[in-house]
């Protein structure tokens, strides 16, 4: 078992890198930052020792190579425009993020998972064909107007939400945090349900699919048979072997939440990571572009790989095969 | 045989014949629209903001779907509109597949070293998420029909190689290609003549599954502001156009594109979820 952990553990390594190197390629060739700390009509002697100063002057393989030697001790470079280090910047950010991402992961296993469970057992009822018709029109509905819609009907409509920002917070361990009181909370229902929307169709099909497969085998028709009732059937024999893909795409999921958490943080104004890389990107604010790149990618290869370890537990299949 | 099983599946055909409507429709935008959205000889910006059903100032036309921001009639923006969907989200779909096919074909039949070196590099692509690595190619490419494009493509082809791969590998071991190889065909003949034409059932579900998240993404790229120009109006553009007015309640600037688009990729997703049960016999009670 430990062998097939490491070969994903190094080739977790060599997607960082790679993706390093894609990173620091591509925002290289979008733009000149120069022109952020001194006005294009400057004097020629200002603009180079600017250049010289940020290093834009060297080779690109030993800016690289300067980008890498300080990325591994921590110190992913300072934003150009707000001269502070960007990974801190991002770090003050992502728990904005990661609050939105967490309650939508919880949305969508609180909602999916009894639908989805329950139409799996009982194909062709009126609940199995409303779930996967919803779920079908979730993974269709693009967020970004799914998030406009809820705002025009709640904010605008009704009025009973705010339309953007994030509210007062209060503080947990040090950590500005939203859920904890009910002000906090308004701001963070529309966003965190736009996006969970999506996941939780996602979650509804998968364990739609794995019930129904599951609910089919012989040992649950044995139980049945044996008298089993009908809540320790599915507590102890049938929502085990559900579980198993459903957690691993819930796991997997999270990843992808994190990262499309992007589009809504824009729509939303929610000050999370997302949204200063959309403000970076449009502002050529390449050390933040850069840095929010190889923490998202780091996040999702941590994410991946926990979910790999997470599989491995929960099937004895297959660690008695790979023993 | 697919098509008349296809055929017995009533959300699949009509979500078909709703798609076929929809193309028929984009493809003859310029016939069949009330009004030419971008030629500025026809808009008014006094009529700007109209509600639907409202008519226009010489009462001679009918806003079916009001007008927007500068004095365009919605629907026929949204016709247009979907006309740049739809060929973007199909046209970059296809091609990711093609390389796909290459790809993956040429892993399957080779076997060994080129196929472990390019399923590494699938397994890379696929591992890096999908909307980050979209929104840096379009950051570095710039904006333009074309770059959008190859952006897509570059960010669909790996899901079409591993799954034409996975389904070469199990063909591949199948006597049928073993006693081509001995004929000594020619490796493009056993590939494209006797191993592709068994492998397309997987194929076809994903191809259509990626056309429509194809579709999203661009919308997605559009609305974000990156992607297509603004004189290529997509309808992610449009939305992210009438965002401003939501506010406002003048609702139809975003809404009603926003419902084509929900529409065009609801029934792409319907259609790849019936054929995927079609060609399943498990699935198809």
């Amino acid at each position: 078992m430990f062998d097939m952990l490491a070969r994903r553990a190094l080739q977790s390594a060599l997607v960082v890198l790679v993706m390093s190197v894609l990173a620091f390629a591509g925002i290289h060739l979008v733009g000149d930052p120069v022109y952020l700390l001194v006005p294009p009509d400057a004097p020629q002697a200002e603009i180079a020792r600017a250049t010289r100063q940020m290093g834009l002057d060297l080779p690109l393989h030993q800016q690289y190579g300067r980008f890498l030697w300080n990325a591994v001790h921590g110190d992913l470079g300072n934003s150009f425009i707000f001269n502070r280090p960007a990974l801190a910047l991002i770090f003050e950010r992502m728990p904005a993020t990661l609050e939105l991402a967490v309650f939508a992961l919880l949305l969508s296993a609180a909602i999916g998972i009894p639908f989805g469970m329950w139409s799996g057992m009982h194909p062709g009822s009126a609940v199995q064909k409303i779930a996967m018709g919803f779920s079908i029109l979730g993974v269709s509905v693009p967020v970004f107007w799914l998030g406009l819609i809820l705002i025009m009907l709640f904010s605008v409509s009704l009025g009973w939400l705010p339309s953007g920002g994030r509210g007062p917070t209060t503080s947990l361990f040090g950590i500005e945090v939203s859920f904890l009181g009910w002000d906090g909370l308004r701001f963070m229902l529309l966003p965190a349900c736009t996006l969970a929307l999506h996941n939780i169709a996602l979650v509804m099909r998968i364990t739609e699919a794995s019930t129904r497969e599951v609910a089919g085998q012989e040992y649950v028709r044995f139980a049945r048979a044996k008298g089993v009732g009908p809540l320790r059937l599915v507590w102890r024999h049938i929502a085990p072997n559900v579980m198993i893909p459903v957690v691993t795409v819930l796991g997997l999921e999270f990843a992808h939440l994190i990262a499309f958490s992007l589009v809504t943080e824009t729509i939303f104004a929610w000050p999370g990571m997302g949204k200063l890389i959309i403000d970076s990107l449009l502002q050529l604010d390449r050390p933040v572009v850069v840095a929010y790149l190889m923490v998202v990618l780091l996040l999702y290869v941590l994410i991946n790989f926990v979910v790999d370890v997470l599989y491995l537990l929960l099937d004895p299949r297959l660690r008695a095969r790979s023993a | 045989m697919l098509a008349r099983r296809f055929l017995r599946r009533h959300a699949g055909v009509a979500a078909a014949a709703f798609l076929l409507l929809l193309v028929l429709l984009a493809a003859l935008a310029p016939l069949v629209a009330p009004q030419d959205p971008y030629d500025l000889g026809q808009v008014w910006i006094m009529e700007n903001e109209r509600p639907p059903l409202s008519r226009s100032d010489d009462g001679r036309r009918l806003f079916l779907l009001g007008t927007d921001g500068a004095g365009r009639d919605m629907a026929s923006a949204i016709l247009y509109g979907l006309r740049i969907s739809l060929a973007i989200g199909i046209g970059s779909a296809l091609v990711a597949l093609l390389l796909g096919i290459v790809v993956g074909l040429a892993a399957a039949y080779y076997g060994g070293r080129i196929d472990a070196a390019l399923m590494r590099i699938v397994d890379v692509q696929l591992s890096l998420p999908t909307i980050l690595v979209a929104l840096v190619l379009l950051a570095v490419l710039g904006q333009g029909v074309d770059k959008t494009l190859m952006a897509l493509v570059l960010v669909q082809w790996a899901t079409f190689a591993r799954n034409v791969r996975g389904a070469a590998m199990v063909e591949r071991g199948k006597d049928y290609i073993e006693a081509a190889v001995g004929q000594g065909l020619p490796a493009w003949r056993i590939m494209l003549r006797h191993v592709l034409p068994n492998c397309w059932a997987p194929l076809i579900v994903t191809t259509t599954n990626q056309m429509a998240s194809a579709i999203t993404l661009e919308a997605t790229m559009s609305f974000l502001g990156i992607g297509l120009p603004q004189t290529e109006p997509s309808l992610g553009l449009l939305i992210s156009n009438g965002f401003d007015y939501v506010l406002a309640h003048q609702y139809w600037i975003s809404v009603f594109p926003g419902v084509a688009l929900v529409l065009l990729v609801v029934s792409v997703s319907v259609i790849g979820d019936q054929l995927r049960i079609v060609l399943n016999p498990k699935l198809d009670a």
